[in-house]
């Protein structure tokens, strides 16, 4: 439940912390390369994956520093 | 086609009884009057943050993506990953637009994202674009749920020859199933059902992303044995934008798309907060991870070199690469966990299948009939009509698939996704601002629309375009592209068509968008 002045009015410049997500994904030669592999798996896939786990902290912190 | 797998059967069988329990006991779970439409379509708007993760996630992560995206994988090889960027994108998205969604929607009662549309630009026909979009978007996406539930059926055996009446009957008796729960218990019958499904599928999927590479000797022998062309993106040539620009515009104009489809809004709403809303935002990555290991399961398939296996041809023949992921786990599980893992993608099918024949049915009850037939009924008609409606479309899906190539459905839910992104000025922007002209949209969503299908047609029923400027190419998804052209007509004529006279209409209130 939202009780009290619950504030999600409008900008926050923690906003701007979740678009570091978008230009990292968002340009395919930064990452479009086989080395360096780790355990086995080209750089293209393990960067992707783990950029999905970075994200999810990104949101989790803006979450909780907009959250009054 | 092969024999009847039993083990597999028994148990797939087994846990669809179990879910269609569910689906019907669900109609008691946080009980509500499910003769009112907003009970029945939105589950009474109940649903805290782990249910509605469910929920959600149910919505997003479907049997068809659980299909497709590894068959893509495993025909064209690192262009099916776009899926990762694509739910990385998706999370910002939901954070900062849905729960002012939401906010608006819970206070004026709205259900659809068209009732929103009328209220915040009170033009019904701007709503009607947006709900003829949600419906027209939904319908072959429905359809495709079907395909995957066929898919596993087939692929245990069970069913004669394709095309004969024994191989569409378990389809028609899983039809049979979803559409009496979906009937008696609304959308709390896929929330609760999706509790399960999802637990069969993390399990499913965790299995198969570790058991399968052991037995094939670790990632570096699997992404050894996928031909080097398939690896990575190939890299452009001189002048054109080549692989790159498809695969960030399908991860951009997928992300874009997603979250205005009906059935995403619908679970979207159904959820009790908007902080139900944010918290998801930053746990639904969870699901993200778990679709680049299916993408990743495609790689399986190659490695485990299924697709030159005799007892799968006749399943490669059927399916296409969509057998790819039940020719592996036939080949890499026991069968009585295959019979866990097909149920998990049959579930999955039946989950969105039951969202998105609501959603489309609260748009129709709603926006079409409630606005342009019969403008006063009784909660009870309304709710009376949405089941029906959900019961039609169901029924229009499953005859579809049944009697049209799968190619077709898969082509029409392509386009749909460039359709519906055409809503994405008035419902995504509009929970910020006002400032477009309503006239403005419409044009803006009309040309978007017509452009949309022109590039599709264009392309050869293909969802990427290669927009060419000044000699260079881009070529790219196609929904992107329509949606800035869509904006910029909107920006264009916004200040002239509000010259022109008019008092802009507006029921919502600025404070009705947030808490």
């Amino acid at each position: 439940m939202d009780e009290k002045t619950h504030e999600h009015s409008g900008w926050s410049w923690w906003y701007l912390l979740l678009i570091v997500q978008f230009v990292a994904v968002l340009w395919p030669p930064l990452y479009n390369t086989v080395e360096p592999a780790w355990a086995g798996i080209p750089f293209f896939y393990w960067y992707q994956m783990l950029w999905v786990i970075i994200a999810a902290v990104l949101t989790a912190i803006v979450y909780f520093a907009t959250e009054k | 086609m092969q024999d009847v797998n039993w083990t597999a059967l028994i148990i797939f069988i087994a846990l669809f009884g179990f879910i269609t329990w569910l689906g019907f006991a669900a109609a008691h779970w946080r009980k509500g009057d499910l003769d009112q439409l907003h009970e029945w379509g939105l589950g009474g708007r109940r649903f805290g943050t782990i249910v509605t993760w469910f929920l959600v996630g149910g919505d997003l992560y479907t049997a068809y993506t659980f299909i497709a995206v590894p068959a893509l994988a495993f025909g064209a090889g690192a262009i099916a990953f776009f899926a990762v960027p694509y739910t990385i994108m998706i999370y910002p998205i939901l954070f900062l637009v849905f729960p002012r969604l939401w906010h608006v929607c819970h206070k004026h009662n709205y259900i659809t994202p068209a009732d929103f549309v009328r209220g915040r630009f009170g033009n019904r026909w701007l709503a009607l674009a947006v709900t003829i979009t949600g419906i027209v978007a939904t319908m072959p996406y429905i359809a495709l749920q079907l395909v995957g539930l066929q898919v596993v059926i087939g692929a245990m055996g069970v069913g004669g020859a394709a095309g004969t009446f024994a191989s569409d009957l378990p389809l028609v008796i899983a039809f049979i199933i979803l559409a009496a729960f979906t009937y008696s218990s609304g959308l709390r019958a896929p929330a609760s059902i999706a509790i399960v499904k999802d637990i069969l599928i993390y399990i499913t999927a965790f299995a198969a992303v570790i058991v399968v590479p052991i037995q094939l000797g670790g990632f570096g022998h699997i992404f050894a044995a996928v031909p080097p062309a398939k690896l990575l993106l190939a890299v452009p040539g001189a002048n054109t934008t080549g692989a790159y620009g498809i695969y960030a515009t399908l991860a951009l104009g997928s992300a874009l798309a997603l979250f205005l489809y009906p059935h995403s809004i619908t679970g979207i709403l159904a959820a009790s907060s908007g902080r139900a809303i944010r918290r998801n935002a930053a746990m639904l990555p969870g699901y993200s991870f778990m679709l680049g290991l299916l993408a990743l399961v495609g790689f399986f398939a190659i490695a485990a070199g299924v697709g030159a296996m005799p007892e799968f041809a006749a399943g490669f023949k059927q399916f296409g690469n969509n057998f790819a992921v039940p020719a592996l786990f036939l080949h890499a599980f026991p069968s009585w966990f295959v019979g866990i893992a097909f149920a998990a993608v049959g579930i999955g099918a039946l989950v969105p299948a039951a969202i998105m024949s609501i959603a489309a049915a609260n748009l129709y009850t709603r926006n079409i009939h409630r606005e342009f037939i019969n403008k006063n009924p009784t909660d009870k008609e309304e709710a009376q009509m949405a089941k029906w409606v959900s019961l039609i479309v169901k029924l229009g899906a499953l005859i579809f698939i049944i009697f049209v190539p799968t190619q077709y459905a898969i082509y029409l839910q392509l386009l749909g996704g460039i359709l519906i992104i055409q809503t994405l000025p008035s419902v995504m922007l509009g929970v910020y601002t006002r400032w477009f002209n309503d006239w403005a949209l419409l044009i803006g969503w009309a040309v978007g629309t017509a452009a949309g299908i022109w590039m599709f047609n264009a392309a050869n029923w293909a969802p990427n375009y290669p927009l060419v400027i000044a000699g260079h190419t881009f070529p790219g998804y196609a929904a992107l592209y329509t949606v800035i052209l869509n904006l910029v007509i909107a920006i264009v004529l916004t200040p002239i068509f509000n010259a022109m006279g008019g008092k802009p209409v507006d029921e919502t209130a600025a404070a009705d968008y947030h808490a």
